[in-house]
């Protein structure tokens, strides 16, 4: 029994109920009681991760009911590694919310730990049926988030989100059924044991559930033609919630890399690896929308929301590969875009709180830290778009060369060759027009203070850190996709 | 009772799917709620419809599966919850846009 699995769930529960207990307090003691647990949190996944690289997959047995029967949370080295990069990304948001953006919502603070709440048990949990109540725990705090303050603009986008991610947790439910049905099973790893004695007349009702599966994890992590929600809930959402809404797609990553690794891998006899023939051409298509919304978008937020895009497009070329070169140069890429496109969020907040034309695409006058700002918006751009010398070409080279040889191969290359150069093009047009051809300063912007920018740097400053910690960093993604396509050692740990 | 379980279902997911595709949002929630009917049900029917049976496995004798029962519950719960909560939005953005079209923005007229 490893009880410390379950802190990085009931550390954000607590906080968030407290925060929720104490809503009348003032801003500045949720403050320090939130950017508290998140630094606790920060510090818990670090220790977790170091425990979790010795190889070993660790569980912990809710109520002590051994499994299958009972619930079971997971620590293996994928869920130590996205549990360290949401806890660092939510306490660079954490620390820009409270530079002003969290004080017009009074439950701020208590969302903010209940979405962590539900990232952490996403990551953690061993069982489908609480992955579906933990996405539903994240979902419903992200509706709050995103709506908070109740601006006209933000109505519309956020009932498309709502609907189609209730729409996403019905069908979520009829696969679980079906499986359940089928296999009689839930837990993740019990599921892996049966999928693949599972008899040939039960097969075709097992594959559309796999397929149901990969439709509502598409739809979460916006791939296309289930992208159609992201850009415009993401560039109407609060900075802070949208550089935490980052890592709220790669919940989606997690499922279909957990899931068609583990349940429906290569050694799931007459269900293996249904999830194969779509998610890279899906991958694709997403890069080629994600590149069009680029080129299209009329404002910063947006064109970062197609940034976001774009980047999972090429993340799951890298995914859906299903090989270990592929998954280990995905999930190199995945830190790097999930820190990067996080600090842009913030980035192009601070830009639009400085300017007269806010983030709008048009000549207008000059942001009033026009040096500090240009040189972040540099970086992030250029770690963005893949360009040297920064992680997203690391990052885009490993996919490249993961996919060596795979069927798709010319058009994995062009593609993602391709978004990467009209990235440059837009963000360059972008970068001038921002801060080279600017009028006079607009007259005593109400910015945020003036150590808003520090989170926002540390995020971009990730991007060169992934690159001078490349080697130790690609050799644990290495070693975390050796692990993911172990099974044996997934099902030595939890049903021992 | 399979038969009949099976037509329900279906009919819910049919009038289900009819109104979410509606134009206006309260026609929308009530689709997501006739839905959310047909999946509890769906989920129900999982653990095999079986009357008078003990939920307790014991020798020889066949048993009537709890645990479907324990997630239906679980999904009314979450389910009610989240009806509530898109109910007070569809609301919110009728006064927000002036129009209970799914697709109003803040300019068009109502």
């Amino acid at each position: 029994m490893s009880h410390e699995l379950l802190l990085p769930i009931v550390l954000p529960l607590l906080t968030g109920a407290l925060l929720l207990a104490q809503a009348r307090r003032s801003l500045a003691f949720k403050r320090a009681l939130s950017l508290g647990a998140c630094l606790l949190l920060s510090a818990t996944a670090i220790f977790l991760l170091r425990l979790a690289s010795q190889g070993e997959t660790l569980s912990y047995a809710l109520g002590g009911w051994a499994p299958p029967f009972g619930i079971v949370l997971v620590l293996d080295r994928l869920a130590a590694l996205m549990l360290l990069v949401t806890s660092l990304l939510a306490l660079a948001s954490m620390l820009y919310a409270s530079a002003g953006e969290d004080a017009p919502g009074r439950n701020f603070h208590a969302l903010f730990q209940f979405q962590l709440l539900g990232l952490n048990g996403a990551f953690l949990t061993g069982d489908v049926f609480n992955l579906f109540v933990f996405f539903e725990i994240m979902l419903i705090a992200s509706y709050g988030l995103l709506l908070q303050h109740g601006r006209p603009d933000r109505s519309r986008a956020g009932l498309h989100y709502v609907v189609l991610n209730l729409a996403g947790s019905l069908l979520f439910l009829i696969a679980v059924g079906i499986l359940y049905g089928v296999l009689g099973t839930l837990n993740l790893a019990d599921l892996a044991v049966k999928a693949a004695q599972v008899k040939p007349a039960d097969a075709p009702l097992v594959r559309s559930a796999a397929l149901l599966l990969l439709v509502v994890f598409s739809l979460k992590a916006a791939l296309v033609p289930l992208q159609f929600w992201l850009p415009p809930a993401y560039a109407s959402a609060p900075a802070p919630v949208a550089a935490l809404f980052a890592v709220l797609t790669k919940v989606g990553v997690y499922a279909i890399v957990r899931i068609y690794t583990l349940v429906f891998g290569p050694g799931a006899g007459a269900v293996a690896q249904v999830a194969l023939p779509w998610v890279l051409p899906a991958a694709l298509a997403t890069l080629v929308v994600g590149t069009a919304g680029v080129l299209a978008s009329r404002d910063l937020r947006t064109l970062v929301a197609y940034l976001v895009v774009m980047s999972l497009g090429t993340l799951f070329a890298g995914i859906g590969l299903f090989s270990v070169e592929g998954l280990a140069a995905a999930l190199y890429y995945l830190v790097h875009t999930t820190l990067v496109t996080g600090g842009l969020f913030l980035l192009v907040d601070l830009i639009a709180r400085q300017r007269d034309r806010a983030d709008r695409l048009e000549a207008g006058g000059r942001v009033a830290q026009p040096a500090l700002l240009g040189s972040l918006f540099l970086v992030g751009a250029v770690a963005v778009v893949g360009l040297p010398p920064l992680s997203g070409l690391v990052g885009k080279l490993l996919i490249l060369k993961a996919g060596l040889g795979s069927p798709l191969m010319t058009w994995t290359w062009t593609i993602i060759l391709l978004s990467g150069l009209a990235g440059i093009i837009t963000l360059s047009r972008a970068g001038s027009l921002l801060f080279w051809k600017t009028g006079p300063a607009a007259s005593a912007a109400p910015g945020a203070p003036g150590w808003a920018w520090l989170p926002v740097a540390a995020l971009l400053a990730a991007s060169p850190l992934l690159v001078l910690l490349a080697g130790p960093l690609t050799e644990f993604t290495r070693d975390v996709a050796l692990q993911l396509m172990d099974t044996g050692n997934y099902l030595a740990g939890v049903l021992r | 009772m399979e038969v009949l379980l099976a037509v329900v279902v279906g009919v819910l997911v049919a009038a289900g799917v009819y109104l979410l595709l509606r134009r206006r949002s309260f026609s929308v929630v009530l689709g997501l709620v006739l839905l959310s009917y047909a999946v509890n049900l769906f989920l129900f029917a999982m653990g095999r419809l079986r009357t008078d049976q003990p939920p307790l496995i014991h020798a020889g004798g066949s048993y009537a599966d709890p645990l479907p029962q324990a997630l239906v519950l679980t999904a009314i719960v979450i389910g009610f919850g989240m009806t509530a909560f898109v109910l007070v939005l569809a609301l919110q953005a009728l006064g927000n846009l002036g129009s209970d079209r799914v697709d109003a923005r803040p300019e068009d007229p109502p």
